[in-house]
């Protein structure tokens, strides 16, 4: 970076202040700026949301409610009560759901992509998976409403189709392409020379591919999964629609739940500022950062581990 | 593969591999021309010639492995102990059983010395994982023969990528061996190691003569002489000449082999 430590012939040939030094510059502080932005606004939003909700975890909250109540009344006139389990119960159990739907889904997909085709068809089908990752979430949110929500009144003979079930599959289908380009990468990153290797000792393709690819990528696959059970997570709109959005402790995947995060959305713009609920919906907010953020490091961490270990 | 239940051959043949008129294309690429090779029943034969002179191409082929490139062809036979590798019945995975193959740069799987050196014996024998006591002695007798044994034998359930580059291409080696495989092709073996590591490799090999038919290709004009019985020069894809190691060094018939084994290219 420091221009003394440059090789002599610079020193011959002092730096011209010309237009280009000018431009190589500005272009050097424009990038500095742009990579530390990034750290700038983690921080920035972490100290907001912890601003907000501070009040609230120094005032009204009581840990064992906050954490062990499944009753969320923020509105009550008497006795307004901020138990967050049901909700947390709500997005766990899609989660959950949402992983069993996407986790074979996606290695699958992931298999086949990586170890069963090749060339321009390869190429193609990876092209359309993350296609399918810019999907917005509102319009998953809408198939959840119009096309799963009747579909599981009439399969399974419910009342509501806005439930478990349904908000489950939809994160599923939203998570898995996301999940399988990473397994997918993951696969990529096992050395050609252990298929061949493999191969030559008489190893059929699918042999090579649980024997040896599956178990050599299997930390990228943990991070795939990792970083699957993040973007289920954190969704949001797509939850709130597909989900019922009752506060509920689910006993059946046909009970309507309510998520952390569309509590967030459905509530915060009828708060006012600065009262108790308001912040209240902001320690929520604390609380799936948190969340969230342990399993990205988490995911982060297991793939830093594959790559040292290489 | 059983020996050939003609009565006309009642010895068996003395060539491990033949071909004949063997062509073989990478694309539009042709890197062997019209091959005719008999490669001699029991010893140690070397390939020597040029870099791209089709001389791993051709031991490739051996064990089909070069048809994972994709887009190959290849026309005229192999015979493997009689057997032709491309018939209809052939199966892969029981060819390259029979023909064993060593890589360039030691290639040992992620997994443990003892998963390495029973990989191939597992998928030939899916379902016997219960006789513990015959596995071990599969085990220890493959890793003795390589040579490997003493220093291995406490720490079998290590990450054989933990390795050195010697005792890996040596559990290479070892791994071949309990499927019984007739062949071996080895190529360039040593050409990773160091000169301690490729001196340890080469008396291996010479160990190993006898017990298989090795089928060796070599950069390394020393290491063809001292470590093979016969040899063979290629050049352009095309076999130039094949002899006895000795003769080939001392009086080369050809002129472009004395020219390459003299130093003037390659």
């Amino acid at each position: 970076m420091s221009r003394r430590h440059a090789p002599p012939r610079a020193e011959r040939k002092p730096d011209r202040r010309d237009l280009g030094w000018y431009v190589d510059k500005a272009v050097e502080v424009a990038v500095f700026v742009g990579g530390v932005s990034a750290i700038v606004f983690v921080v920035g939003i972490f100290v907001f949301i912890t601003r907000e909700g501070l009040g609230f975890v120094t005032g009204p909250f009581d840990f064992r409610q906050f954490f062990l109540s499944p009753r969320w009344r923020p509105t009550s006139e008497w006795n307004p009560t901020y138990g967050i389990l049901a909700l947390f119960a709500g997005t766990a159990s899609v989660t959950g759901l949402a992983m069993l739907v996407a986790v074979p889904f996606s290695i699958c997909a992931a298999v086949f992509i990586g170890e069963l085709t090749a060339g321009r068809t390869r190429e193609v089908l990876k092209v359309l998976v993350e296609f399918l990752a810019a999907i917005p979430s509102v319009v998953w949110g809408f198939i959840g409403l119009s096309i799963i929500n009747p579909l599981i009144i009439n399969v399974f003979d419910v009342a509501v189709g806005l439930n478990v079930l349904n908000s489950g599959v939809i994160l599923g289908l939203m998570a898995a392409p996301i999940m399988t380009s990473i397994a997918e990468d993951a696969f990529r990153a096992v050395p050609e020379t252990y298929r061949e290797a493999a191969e030559a000792m008489g190893a059929t393709r699918w042999q090579v591919t649980y024997k040896v690819v599956i178990p050599a990528a299997k930390n990228g696959l943990l991070a795939a999964v990792l970083l699957g059970i993040g973007r289920a997570f954190g969704e949001t709109m797509a939850v709130l629609m597909a989900s019922g959005h009752s506060i509920n402790l689910p006993t059946s995947v046909f009970d309507s739940v309510r998520a952390l995060t569309a509590t967030i959305a459905a509530e915060l713009g009828e708060t006012a500022v600065g009262s108790d609920h308001y912040r209240a919906l902001f320690t929520i907010g604390i609380v799936l950062f948190l969340i969230t953020f342990a399993i990205n490091l988490t995911a982060d961490l297991v793939i830093r581990g594959t790559r040292r270990k290489e | 593969m059983t020996p050939p239940s003609e009565a006309t051959e009642q010895t068996p043949p003395a060539a491990a591999i033949r071909t004949r008129k063997l062509n073989f294309w990478y694309g539009s690429f042709q890197a062997l021309f019209e091959v005719d090779l008999e490669i001699t029943a029991g010893i140690i034969t070397s390939l020597i010639g040029p870099s791209g002179c089709g001389k791993s191409t051709l031991l490739r082929s051996v064990n089909r492995i070069n048809e994972r490139s994709g887009d190959v062809r290849t026309t005229g036979t192999i015979e493997v102990l009689g057997h032709d590798i491309h018939g209809e019945r052939v199966e892969l995975a029981r060819l390259r059983q029979k023909v064993g193959m060593v890589f360039q740069r030691p290639n040992p799987l992620p997994i443990s010395i003892r998963d390495n050196v029973m990989f191939g014996y597992r998928l030939q024998n899916p379902a016997n994982s219960r006789n513990k006591s015959e596995q071990e002695e599969i085990l220890e007798g493959s890793l003795r023969k390589v040579l490997l044994w003493d220093g291995v034998k406490d720490c079998l359930g290590r990450k054989a990528t933990s390795l050195s580059l010697e005792e890996q291409q040596k559990l290479c080696i070892a791994r071949l061996l309990p499927v019984k495989p007739a062949i071996l092709l080895m190529d360039e073996p040593c050409s990773a190691l160091d000169p301690q590591g490729t001196e340890a490799v080469e008396e291996l090999i010479w160990e190993l003569r006898g017990d298989f038919n090795i089928l060796l290709v070599t950069h390394n004009m020393a290491q063809a002489r001292r470590a093979s019985e016969e040899c063979v020069f290629m050049l352009m894809g095309r076999v130039i000449e094949h002899a006895p190691t000795v003769e080939m060094f001392v009086t080369p018939r050809n002129p472009q082999t004395s020219d390459y084994i003299e130093g003037r290219y390659g």
